[in-house]
């Protein structure tokens, strides 16, 4: 609660601290921000409060994932530096609206309420529309901000038809009240409360950017200027699979046996389509835009298994996965703005020519593939017990050969970058970037080598 | 004179839900067929109103204000999106003098 007032206030003395001539003060100020609101959020660690009666409420669960959330933004920040050298006239509007966004991603992991859960999405989406078309000239940028905003307030209306009729089912908006008149009518006579759920799913499975509602991902994620589309893989989608695990357990944790085989079928259509469909890919943009379907498909894992290690793992997986991602993007910002393309051949010889940037990106690659060592085996080892759990052997089963498949796209790059002649010159990478990709690397092979360290935390 | 609340419950609960699934439909089979960004952007409205509606009438059914205090935030978000909206549109107007979502085509597979 204190991060989402306190943030709601950075984001607009934001735009004022814009005004001033220089742009170079923007990234420290906004850095500045991010650490008080993190530092804020982790004082409600343990201990549980509500607010505004009873509609949004602090726990672990909700610190757990705003701080995921607002140290992605973190470490995505130092990448947009070529914004301040270029001295964007709107850089502080494009600070102020991750700001925001991050606020509507706090609400949606801290609500009570469906009223908030509303709000907190609509917040995030609107931000992200107007950022998706960022760079306002170019006609990619504009293609993708128009379809995200379209295709985004139709589903949002989707969810809206949902909660509508989950109210006329169940009479209430609070999770606990339509959890308990769900198990107490009998689902299978209430069309209302079934094709309500069915919406709200509906909805929310296109947010997250899961299949079938998953065709927007790869364009939009493609036309965003780089920087931002770590964001929007990020953030958005820790914020999306975190709301979606506390709507399903909360609210419908009683009447599982409905809404189970379809959560599964989207599970399965979802990895098939992230993973397969990253194989096609020439671009590694569009790649990596595949890969965080299949990731979204591997956080859903975490839906067919309702217990305290299924928790752990999502916030584990959603944390490891941040990592790696915005490693990747960072360093594929920097290759595509020196080499002029998103392409896998701009990575060639870079190995040579940037041992770093080629190091950084091995492991995070072998971290999105779940390779050993790496916090995305630990990820994947903890949602897949945690499932097993629950005997869903052939689900795992599934998942697992997916993984295999993700792995001969994620060694593309690899090869790409050691096995090949060396075609562009030295990319200059700034001291703070530097910095980050060293953490983010420290921070992957923490969580591979220690994981007690991050798994036990809910 | 009546309160309103007595007057909606004057129409049975059935007719509002049959009216705005109705409405719902229209909207998005407009979204679907309609190639013109502004118009496709008046069906998304046209949905959204839908709703608005049938909180309504179920709110005045249940006497429960919750279902109208939701359709007030349903419409202060509505009238965000609509200034976000039109701005993108405005934006693509600029680029390539149409607002024809068949060019939305650079990006694909």
């Amino acid at each position: 609660m204190t991060s989402i007032i306190l943030l709601s206030i950075f984001g607009i003395l934001n735009l004022f601290v814009g005004f001033m001539k220089s742009k170079k003060v923007l990234m420290p100020v906004v850095l500045l921000f991010l650490a008080v609101a993190l530092g804020a959020t982790m004082f409600d660690w343990n201990q549980p409060q509500s607010y505004f009666s009873n509609m949004l409420s602090t726990d672990n669960f909700s610190v757990g994932f705003t701080a995921v959330m607002v140290l992605s933004t973190l470490f995505i920040l130092p990448f947009s530096r070529s914004y301040v050298v270029a001295e964007n006239s709107n850089l502080a509007e494009y600070y102020s609206l991750l700001l925001f966004a991050l606020v509507g991603g706090i609400m949606m992991v801290s609500y009570e309420n469906l009223l908030i859960l509303f709000v907190g999405i609509e917040i995030m989406s609107i931000s992200m529309y107007i950022i998706a078309g960022s760079d306002k000239r170019n006609i990619l940028s504009n293609e993708a901000s128009m379809k995200y905003f379209l295709m985004g307030s139709f589903f949002t209306g989707i969810i809206l038809f949902g909660i509508a009729l989950l109210y006329g089912a169940t009479g209430a908006f609070y999770l606990t009240d339509i959890a308990a008149a769900a198990t107490r009518m009998d689902p299978a006579t209430s069309p209302l409360l079934l094709m309500g759920l069915l919406l709200v799913l509906i909805g929310v499975t296109f947010k997250i950017g899961a299949a079938p509602f998953h065709f927007w991902t790869p364009d939009v994620y493609e036309g965003t200027p780089t920087v931002f589309t770590s964001y929007m893989s990020t953030v958005v989608k820790t914020a999306g699979i975190a709301a979606f695990y506390k709507l399903m357990s909360a609210a419908f944790g009683g009447v599982y046996d409905q809404w189970f085989p379809t959560v599964v079928a989207i599970t399965v259509l979802t990895l098939l389509i992230g993973n397969i469909g990253a194989v096609a890919q020439t671009s590694m943009k569009r790649m990596l835009a595949y890969s965080s379907i299949s990731h979204a498909g591997y956080l859903m894992i975490a839906l067919t298994s309702f217990n305290d290690r299924s928790e752990n793992a999502l916030l584990f997986y959603s944390l490891a996965y941040a990592i790696a991602t915005i490693a990747a993007f960072g360093i594929l910002k920097y290759v595509g703005d020196a080499r002029g393309s998103d392409d896998y051949t701009a990575f060639n010889g870079l190995g040579k020519t940037n041992p770093l940037l080629a190091f950084v990106m091995t492991v995070a690659m072998l971290s999105l593939a779940g390779i050993p060592l790496t916090g995305g085996f630990f990820g994947k080892l903890f949602l897949f017990s945690a499932a097993l759990e629950q005997g869903m052997i052939w689900l795992i089963i599934v998942a697992v050969l997916m993984s295999a498949v993700g792995i001969y796209y994620y060694f593309r790059v690899i090869i790409a970058m050691y096995m090949r002649d060396a075609e562009g010159e030295r990319i200059a990478v700034d001291p703070l970037a530097t910095f980050t990709l060293i953490s983010l690397v420290v921070l992957t092979v923490l969580m591979g080598v220690v994981p007690g360290l991050f798994s036990n935390l809910l | 004179m009546n309160d309103i609340p007595e007057v909606i419950r004057t129409i049975p609960l059935n007719y509002y839900l049959y009216f705005s699934t109705a409405l719902f439909c229209i909207g998005i089979i407009g979204v679907l067929t309609r190639r013109n960004a502004i118009i496709i952007f008046m069906c998304i409205e046209l949905m959204l109103n839908s709703v608005n509606l049938l909180l309504t009438a179920f709110s005045s059914y249940r006497s429960d204000p919750n279902g109208q205090i939701f359709v007030f935030f349903i419409m202060a978000v509505a009238a965000a999106e609509v200034a976000v909206g039109l701005a993108i549109i405005v934006m693509i107007y600029r680029n390539v003098r149409s607002t024809d979502i068949n060019i939305l085509n650079k990006l694909k597979w």
